[in-house]
């Protein structure tokens, strides 16, 4: 298994290849959709992105007594309502590694292969493993004007797992699924 | 137990513990993937993931979902919206549910989660003293799909093996985005609303139970082969398990509307009881 350590340089993310396994080291952003909507309208983004990670997740996190967060739950949610996006994102911030479940499309494909980013499926579902990863998470965006399961967290991981499925290659582990799968379907209607 | 802590720890407990009948058949998933296999690998961390939630009586998955609460007719007057509301409120405030309900005109958080028709409740006219609640997140609802036969696109008609063709292709199309392997939920009739309705209670059954009629019986036993050979996997990465489920039910319908509905459960069954 590969380790990535943010900040994850643009050689080490094009070493990789679709179907590789991989543990990530560092900061991790979230955003989901209210941030890719307040990005494409122009909307101010207080993090600098470049070499950096974008986490399609809304977390289950609590504040303890001394005002720190505490992550309970953490998975991804489904990245293909972010396509619309995506592509001009990894342009603009310079982001290396973008992490959710269920892949994205030819667009985002192409603006990995272009700028040297990946998209990472994570294990949907599996919150309370993930959340065992974050070790802290020092800041937020947007919780008051988004909620906590939108708002733009800051999580500090260690060791968290996830496939390459999308690489810098033009390689998508999806589309060869929904291609198999549509010519199975075909066969017995 | 008061009627409030009772349904908080069915809350948490729902949100944390998988029943047994999902946890068998994702085991049973798991055993049938080849070691080494990407498939393999998911199935055995959701399994780690299901056993790590359990055993911390945390959330399995961070979207908690909507919830679902059915309440007999016995239970009318003590599990009351209000009763039910403040133990929603006091579950999330420990973080056993994330905020996870949106004002949809002003994009605001409700962050008791609840508001007026959240949570969903059903009082039901069924007698007895347990309640019953559903946790179903918003990626597998978003698969959730609702065809009017005939469909020339699919050239589905008005039968069961048009009915057949309908929930493949529903099958087909979530792919894995509704965090496969899943459980469908399907009605064959009703109105809109009505076939959300009833497809969506199919998904209180257990796994290993099956229609009381022969024809419907036999149509869940064919599609759930057929869509697990469609080789789309967990998490849509590709595998021998697809779907854990699938449970059919009719509804009577108006000669002009023939739906077939089919409700998308992701592999995070969580459903719950209580009795008081």
């Amino acid at each position: 298994m590969t380790t990535l350590s943010y900040p994850f340089t643009e050689s080490a993310v094009r070493a990789l290849k679709a179907g590789e396994a991989v543990s990530i080291d560092g900061t991790v952003w979230t955003g989901r959709d209210r941030f890719h909507k307040h990005f494409a309208d122009g909307g101010e983004i207080p993090v600098d992105f470049r070499d950096g990670a974008l986490f399609h997740c809304g977390p289950v996190v609590v504040q303890d007594r001394s005002g720190a967060w505490r992550v309970v739950a953490a998975g991804p949610t489904t990245s293909v309502r972010e396509n619309p996006y995506e592509p001009e994102f990894i342009a603009k911030s310079g982001v290396r590694l973008v992490i959710g479940k269920g892949g994205m499309d030819s667009r985002t494909l192409e603006a990995c292969r272009k700028y040297g980013a990946v998209y990472l499926q994570a294990v949907g579902g599996a919150a309370a493993l993930t959340a065992r990863c974050v070790k802290s998470v020092p800041e937020v965006h947007f919780l008051k004007e988004w909620g906590a399961a939108e708002a733009c967290w800051r999580f500090e991981m260690e060791d968290f797992r996830c496939v390459v499925a999308m690489d810098s290659h033009g390689t998508n582990l999806f589309a060869a699924v929904a291609e198999s799968s549509a010519a199975q379907l075909k066969k017995l209607l | 137990m008061d009627c409030v802590s009772a349904i908080r720890e069915l809350i948490v407990r729902t949100a944390s513990t998988l029943p047994e009948d999902a946890l068998a058949a994702l085991q049973k998933a798991r055993d049938a993937e080849e070691e080494g296999s990407s498939a393999r690998m998911i199935l055995e961390t959701l399994l780690e993931n299901a056993a790590l939630a359990a055993s911390s009586r945390t959330p399995m998955c961070q979207d908690t979902g909507t919830l679902t609460f059915f309440v007999p007719e016995d239970l009318r007057k003590v599990a009351t919206r209000e009763v039910i509301c403040r133990a929603v409120a006091e579950a999330t405030a420990q973080g056993a549910l994330r905020r996870n309900t949106i004002d949809s005109v002003t994009g605001v958080s409700y962050d008791t989660n609840t508001a007026p028709g959240a949570p969903v409740i059903h009082f039901t006219d069924e007698p007895g003293r347990t309640i019953s609640l559903i946790m179903k997140g918003g990626g597998s609802e978003n698969m959730s799909a609702q065809f009017s036969l005939p469909d020339s696109s699919i050239a589905a008609g008005r039968d069961l093996e048009g009915c057949r063709l309908a929930i493949l292709t529903a099958v087909q199309r979530a792919q894995g985005y509704g965090c496969a392997p899943g459980i469908l939920g399907v009605a064959i009739g009703g109105d809109r609303a009505t076939g959300y309705e009833t497809a969506k209670l199919q998904l209180l059954r257990d796994l290993a139970d099956e229609s009381p009629d022969p024809a419907l019986a036999a149509l869940e036993k064919r599609v759930l082969a057929e869509a697990n050979s469609l080789g789309i996997g967990p998490m849509g990465l590709g595998g021998k398990t697809t779907l854990l489920g699938v449970k059919i039910a009719a509804a009577p319908r108006v000669p002009a509307s023939f739906f077939v509905t089919c409700a998308y459960l992701c592999w995070a069954a969580r459903r719950g009881t209580i009795s008081l």
